[in-house]
């Protein structure tokens, strides 16, 4: 790579104080890394405290997470997987030299299925929760089939709704993310040598897919869907 | 140099397609497995799959499956520190009960100055 140290011979993309381009390409995964482990401590914060919390109020837990319909949670998680699949394909097809109309539809095709989760949070589930009563802060009322533990499922809910709420503006910036990746990738700035903004916004979005994948079972899923009597 | 090299590793898209498929297959199986009544394994069994599907994303979708070991520390590290978040907050919240400090003190009352 040494005929690369003249200025001006540098391939697109390429910064000059870089040896070569896969120490440059380590670098720029290396840093998205360590800001991810930033992000991991930021969502580990939250569900330290809902373990604290689930652990105190086991019963208002169970009421609470029975009253989110699991199959909104496992559509969800489905099309955030769906997502992340075709995330890893627009990255692939920079890799291999592909088109960029097909690096494009995949990242639309990433930011339909982005754009498809919030939807069904927000028009079947925030909204039926909204109408079922069940936001805390704005309106909340504690049914009487609660029993003495019901004054607590508030607590469940303002955990579901501060860790979907954040998982959500998480995913509303990688859709502006994907957005701008789409504009980039029309205007030809990536290359199968050069694709580091593809490469570092796919570990964003796969990181912000994982949250979902813990969020999941520990909402929708606590203490079985089974019939417990606590409906 | 390589070509290879200087592109980075390209995971062929039969794996991407096999990872997403064991991770569909592993949501299906967590959700059934939330309808089967396991007692508290339960939750242990839904944290399991959830971390299996974690490392799938992480090794081949985030392709640290073919990174170098300065980043894969930097991860391990990140959930380490996790780890110490979580153990030592929950050592403290879960042993609160372990010694009944508050009823030794209680005992006393009786005999203290009535301004407690």
């Amino acid at each position: 790579m040494a005929d690369m140290a003249a200025h001006g011979a540098h391939p697109p993309g390429f910064a000059h104080q870089f040896e070569e381009m896969a120490q440059q390409r380590e670098a720029g995964s290396l840093g998205m890394w360590v800001f991810l482990v930033t992000e991991i401590m930021f969502f580990g914060g939250l569900f330290a405290t809902y373990t604290v919390y689930r652990s105190l109020h086991p019963q208002a837990f169970e009421m609470g997470s029975h009253l989110l319909e699991a199959r909104f949670g496992a559509t969800n998680t489905a099309v955030l997987i769906s997502s992340s699949l075709t995330m890893a394909l627009a990255i692939h097809s920079a890799q291999t030299g592909k088109s960029k109309s097909t690096i494009i539809g995949y990242l639309i095709a990433t930011l339909v299925l982005g754009a498809a989760f919030i939807g069904i949070k927000l028009y079947f589930e925030w909204y039926h929760d909204y109408v079922e009563h069940l936001i805390p802060g704005i309106d909340f009322v504690i049914r009487p089939e609660w029993g003495h533990a019901g004054s607590q499922v508030p607590l469940f809910f303002c955990f579901y709704f501060f860790m979907t709420g954040l998982h959500a503006l998480h995913m509303v910036i990688g859709i502006g993310i994907l957005s701008v990746l789409a504009i980039m990738t029309a205007r030809q700035r990536f290359s199968s040598e050069y694709y580091a903004p593809l490469e570092i916004s796919g570990l964003y979005w796969h990181f912000v897919d994982i949250v979902w994948i813990f969020l999941f079972p520990l909402l929708y899923l606590i203490g079985g869907r089974y019939g417990t009597g606590v409906h | 140099m390589s070509d290879q090299e200087q592109r980075g590793h390209i995971v062929p898209v039969g794996i991407y397609v096999r990872i997403f498929l064991g991770l569909i297959v592993l949501t299906g199986i967590t959700t059934a497995a939330a309808y089967v009544d396991l007692g508290a394994m339960n939750t242990v069994v839904a944290l399991a799959i959830a971390v299996v599907k974690m490392l799938l994303v992480v090794l081949f979708f985030m392709h640290v499956k073919y990174s170098t070991n300065l980043t894969r520390l930097v991860i391990i590290a990140g959930f380490f520190w996790l780890a110490i978040l979580v153990a030592l907050t929950l050592s403290d919240e879960l042993t609160r009960h372990w010694t009944p400090e508050s009823g030794a003190w209680s005992a006393l009352l009786p005999i203290l100055p009535r301004f407690f």
